[in-house]
């Protein structure tokens, strides 16, 4: 292990290890638990926004998009085997008579799993590579994906009759006979969250640590030198961003897998920037910090909604703040500083990233 | 379509437009001069909406005889209070953050959820409106069939005069001037002595008393809520990065050409997927000119 991670990551990613698995499945009861696998699901979306955005330089202010793609398309399959013969309920109160053409693939949990890994990735893929081909980048692609994650939450809320409205998709039973609602079956299922979650913490690892990790570094640091070098850059950009939507289209089917239900809201550009925070408090630059922050700001908005409802945005405005402006590489980065001394591409200073950006949005 | 729901419907483009421009004029000083991304710049003007409501209530206790002009006063008002309040923000967090341009769009998007908590927390979450000012309600009837509401049309002739106001501020001053050398080039105009902390203070404190006008013109036409900001933020941003960020011009006319595209689709098809047509239009747009419809071109 020597030599592949540094000592802090090992510390994040065992100590992660022991929480998931050792410590919450059997001190917290059903309940806790269920917050925790809906905390983790962000987590899944965190470890994609670190490769894209932290390591790529691309922040994309609507991974909503591809978290309400995922969570959508697993919806579906749920909804339709919880029906049975009939038509799902929300279509009938909305008096659609027939199943769309394009629902009727989602009979099968076969069809259902492809499509949450290849729709939101396909879709990311060439969107993102058609816009940094036109060498579009930094805030207006931010801009841009922000416009496109309001332009998916108005259609979802305006086709009530295909995609439920604005209350979404819910009151799910089973999925191929196996009943998903007792708390046994979620206890189940957290497991299985959990081991996807470290097998994508793996493969985001491995992507950061090969040379195609190095070469996305360099393309953030000084995208134009990495082009004169040769490199398509946009295609790496591009398959940063891929990478990072297949992670929060696994996040939402996992959630709409655990929590039961998906809405409009978790596709807005409001979901998508507090996915981002998570990724900002964490570190946006250490996957297991993705992590911890999907868990600590996600505990945090729990306790403080439940306790203060009205100090929560406070709490959280000011927390985003002081994270961004204080502690650019968020928790990660402060223990960093506290461990390691040593200098790598991991504690690149992100002042001299960012001089970077502003000549490659204005060219 | 008849002449008359021709007109009526281009006029109602015209309202929506006064709205974005004078919201897109202030993001288009302060994204496009200095590279600051301000989310918050919604709840600046529903900051700017709030103080006109405050001044309307205080007129309307201590001042009685003079509800006709109270609107002016507010005017003028909303545009300080919010100025005052763009400098302390310059000073306080903004000026950390220049060379770090995507950590001052997250950090002006906490501040935006602290300000829409505070509003909450002062005014409530319920909406609050102004009373109308006498002169300025009833309508214009131009034809048989075509009426246009007084208070828009004053709407309008505001927004044109703040417009020219910050052509002439920007073109034709010396504080203009200094502004116009920081954004080309910082070091050099630091070199001629200009005190670049104080112009980009200025700056960004312009670009937040014009959101505070579009706060008070828009008392005008809605009432205003804790959330009024959010509603107006993406599609400001939208008609800067359309027009081409450093051009007003192009603000101006992004601006129109959006909220009229706008209103007619909306007239034609149902309202969420005229709104979904607009932002495909947008970005397909933006594919085709990466720097909006009125590029400038700048020396890099």
């Amino acid at each position: 292990m020597r030599g592949w991670f540094s000592k802090g990551e090992l510390f994040g990613y065992l100590s992660l290890a022991v929480l998931l698995l050792l410590i919450f499945p059997f001190a917290l009861d059903p309940f806790r638990l269920s917050l925790i696998s809906k905390y983790l699901c962000f987590g899944l979306v965190g470890v994609g926004l670190v490769l894209a955005w932290g390591y790529g330089g691309i922040l994309s202010l609507g991974q909503g998009i591809f978290f309400g793609a995922g969570g959508y398309l697993m919806a579906m399959f749920l909804k339709l085997e919880a029906s049975g013969k009939e038509l799902p309920d929300f279509m009938v109160w909305s008096s659609t008579e027939v199943l769309p053409w394009w629902w009727e693939p989602y009979r099968s949990f076969f069809v259902t799993i492809i499509s949450v890994l290849v729709i939101p990735a396909l879709s990311a893929w060439v969107l993102s590579y058609l816009v940094f081909k036109k060498r579009v980048g930094g805030v207006y692609f931010a801009i841009v994906t922000q416009a496109l994650a309001l332009t998916l939450t108005v259609l979802l809320v305006g086709q009530q009759g295909y995609t439920g409205g604005a209350n979404g998709i819910t009151d799910f039973r089973s999925v191929m006979g196996w009943d998903i609602t007792s708390d046994e079956s979620k206890r189940v299922l957290y497991f299985i969250h959990v081991v996807l979650l470290f097998v994508v913490m793996g493969i985001g690892a491995f992507i950061i640590k090969s040379r195609l990790g190095k070469i996305l570094i360099a393309i953030r640091d000084r995208e134009d030198r990495v082009r004169f070098s040769g490199y398509d850059t946009a295609m790496f950009k591009a398959f940063a961003f891929t990478v990072g939507a297949l992670f929060a289209s696994l996040g939402g089917a996992m959630y709409s897998l655990q929590v039961g239900l998906i809405t409009p809201t978790l596709v807005g550009a409001v979901a998508s920037i507090e996915m981002i925070i998570y990724v900002a408090v964490g570190g946006r630059l250490s996957i297991p910090g993705a992590v911890y922050g999907a868990l600590v700001v996600g505990f945090a908005k729990s306790m403080f909604s439940e306790n203060f409802p009205t100090l929560w945005l406070f709490f959280f405005g000011g927390l985003f703040i002081f994270v961004v402006v204080f502690m650019p590489n968020g928790l990660a980065g402060v223990l960093d500083r506290f461990s390691a001394k040593k200098r790598s591409a991991r504690e690149t200073r992100l002042d001299v990233v960012a001089e970077a950006v502003p000549e490659r949005t204005k060219a | 379509m008849s002449f008359d729901i021709a007109v009526m419907q281009i006029f109602n483009g015209i309202s929506l437009f006064t709205i974005l421009v004078l919201m897109a004029l202030g993001l288009a000083i302060v994204f496009g001069l200095m590279g600051v991304i301000n989310m918050a710049h919604g709840e600046l003007m529903a900051l700017g909406a709030y103080v006109t409501y405050m001044v309307a209530h205080f007129f309307e206790r201590h001042l009685p005889s003079l509800m006709g002009v109270y609107i002016l006063f507010a005017i003028l008002f909303a545009f300080l209070v919010t100025f005052a309040f763009g400098w302390a923000l310059e000073r306080g967090f903004i000026r950390f953050l220049y060379k770090r341009p995507l950590d001052t769009l997250l950090a002006t998007w906490g501040l935006s959820l602290v300000l829409q908590q505070a509003y909450r927390s002062i005014f409530g979450a319920q909406e609050v409106s102004v009373p109308m000012t006498k002169w300025l309600t009833g309508a214009w009837d131009m034809t048989e069939g075509i009426q246009i509401p007084l208070n828009r049309l004053f709407i309008v002739g505001l927004t044109v005069l703040v417009s020219y106001g910050v052509y002439f501020l920007l073109f034709k001053t010396r504080w203009g001037l200094r502004i116009r050398a920081v954004t080309q080039n910082r070091a050099m105009s630091g070199a001629a002595g200009i005190n670049t902390n104080r112009v980009d203070a200025m700056t960004f404190a312009l670009g937040s008393g014009l959101a505070g006008i579009a706060g008070a013109v828009f008392t005008m036409i809605g009432s205003t809520n804790p959330l009024t900001g959010q509603l107006y933020i993406v599609d400001s941003f939208i008609v800067v990065v359309f027009g081409g960020v450093a051009s007003l011009l192009g603000t101006f006319v992004s601006g129109f050409v959006i909220a009229q595209a706008q209103t007619t689709l909306e007239f034609l098809l149902s309202g969420s997927m005229a709104k979904v047509a607009i932002l495909l239009l947008v970005i397909v747009m933006l594919y085709f000119r990466p720097n909006g419809l009125f590029a400038a071109r700048v020396r890099q």
